[in-house]
């Protein structure tokens, strides 16, 4: 923490049931070296009590407290105030794109965690399979083997940031496709190509690549969503020549 | 409630801020699309001019050598190159093709859009 003190106002999205959404101003002052998440919370503490968000663990581990900062689809919890404004700035907070908000700044999202199910990936593999395969593996003892956590945290950021599910709610999005992606790799399950293998999934994926830029998690779901589309093509060009 | 996807939200796929490269992309796609789309257009509008007869025709070509006609001419040479280099890439990264590459072949490809461009230029306004 800095010994710093900014006086900066979140503009905060404030949405009840069917209501229209507003924007409710709160000035405060802060260290420039809290979070996002710290200032929304204190904003919940002392000024608003009926401000309602998520969040959990506060080290972006539960991917709760996804939101977009001043348009950019970020973690709070790890987004620090000086990284998106400035002393005098404004932080404006605003629930996810693309999900139905149920208040405030917390967006129903239980389509998404059915759909994630249905990808059926296993949420701890072998190091091997939970790398990316051009990511560096850090193994204490390669002639040992290993298991972690694989490193989507179902925060949603990515399908907030993507064109083709601004415009359809019939389309799976980035982290379902990825983990859908993820599953075949440790399954080898044929179903879950078919499951994507249409316009609402991998080929209603436009090449923007916004997901990549705001996962805060290391998972590259756009080159997921293209390893999918080059295994489908694979299947078809051998199954074209009567091979499985 | 305005945030669920819908498709009256397509105006957003053009608001390119607080965006990165790979939409910048996406943008430039879908305006040159439209942008060739168009000419084709006004394409088949000028070749029908054809079955009204020579002297018609001969008239209208005549007036294609306004300098107007010409900044559109190059416009559309713009977009073809840029739309033709960046489908090229696009196509690519769909069969899983440098991917993790997108970026900066998209950048490099405008490179080679802005210097054919820049050709085309030369040869249409300064050329004989």
């Amino acid at each position: 923490m800095s010994n710093e003190t900014w006086k900066i106002t979140f503009l905060v999205s404030r949405q009840k049931a069917q209501e229209s959404r507003q924007f409710q101003s709160f000035e405060m002052d802060v260290d420039p070296d809290e979070y996002v998440l710290d200032g929304i919370e204190r904003i919940w503490a002392f000024r608003d009590r009926s401000l309602t968000y998520r969040h959990a663990c506060h080290h972006s581990t539960c991917g709760a407290c996804g939101m977009v900062i001043n348009g950019v689809e970020k973690l709070t919890c790890i987004t620090p105030i000086r990284s998106v404004t400035s002393n005098g700035g404004t932080i404006k907070v605003e629930p996810l794109r693309n999900f139905p908000v149920t208040s405030d700044l917390v967006v129903d999202m239980r389509q998404f965690y059915t759909h994630l199910e249905e990808a059926r990936f296993g949420q701890v593999a072998p190091v091997e399979e939970a790398c990316l395969p051009f990511e560096k593996q850090q193994i204490a003892d390669p002639s040992s083997t290993y298991e972690r956590l694989v490193d989507c945290i179902e925060c949603g950021l990515c399908i907030s940031a993507c064109p083709s599910a601004l415009t359809s709610s019939s389309y799976l999005g980035p982290a379902i496709l990825a983990a859908a992606q993820q599953g075949y790799m440790q399954s080898k399950d044929l179903q879950l190509t078919h499951w994507v293998d249409s316009h609402d999934g991998v080929w209603g994926c436009h090449s923007a690549f916004e997901c990549s830029e705001v996962c805060p998690s290391n998972v590259e779901p756009g080159w997921r969503i293209m390893d999918m589309r080059k295994i489908i093509i694979a299947r078809r060009v051998r199954s074209f020549f009567g091979r499985t | 409630m305005t945030n669920p996807p819908s498709p009256s939200h397509f105006w957003r796929w053009f608001d390119p801020r607080n965006r990165q490269v790979g939409t910048w992309a996406y943008i430039l796609n879908r305006i040159t699309a439209l942008g060739l789309t168009l000419y084709l257009a006004l394409h088949l509008v000028a070749l029908s001019q054809l079955a009204q007869g020579a002297a018609v025709y001969d008239n209208f070509v005549a007036l294609a050598h306004n300098p107007v006609f010409k900044v559109g001419e190059m416009l559309v040479i713009a977009a073809g190159l840029i739309h033709g280099l960046n489908g090229i890439r696009i196509a690519l990264n769909s069969f899983g093709i440098g991917a993790r590459l997108q970026k900066s072949s998209f950048l490099m490809l405008m490179l080679f859009a802005l210097a054919g461009i820049g050709y085309f230029g030369f040869i249409m306004f300064f050329g004989e």
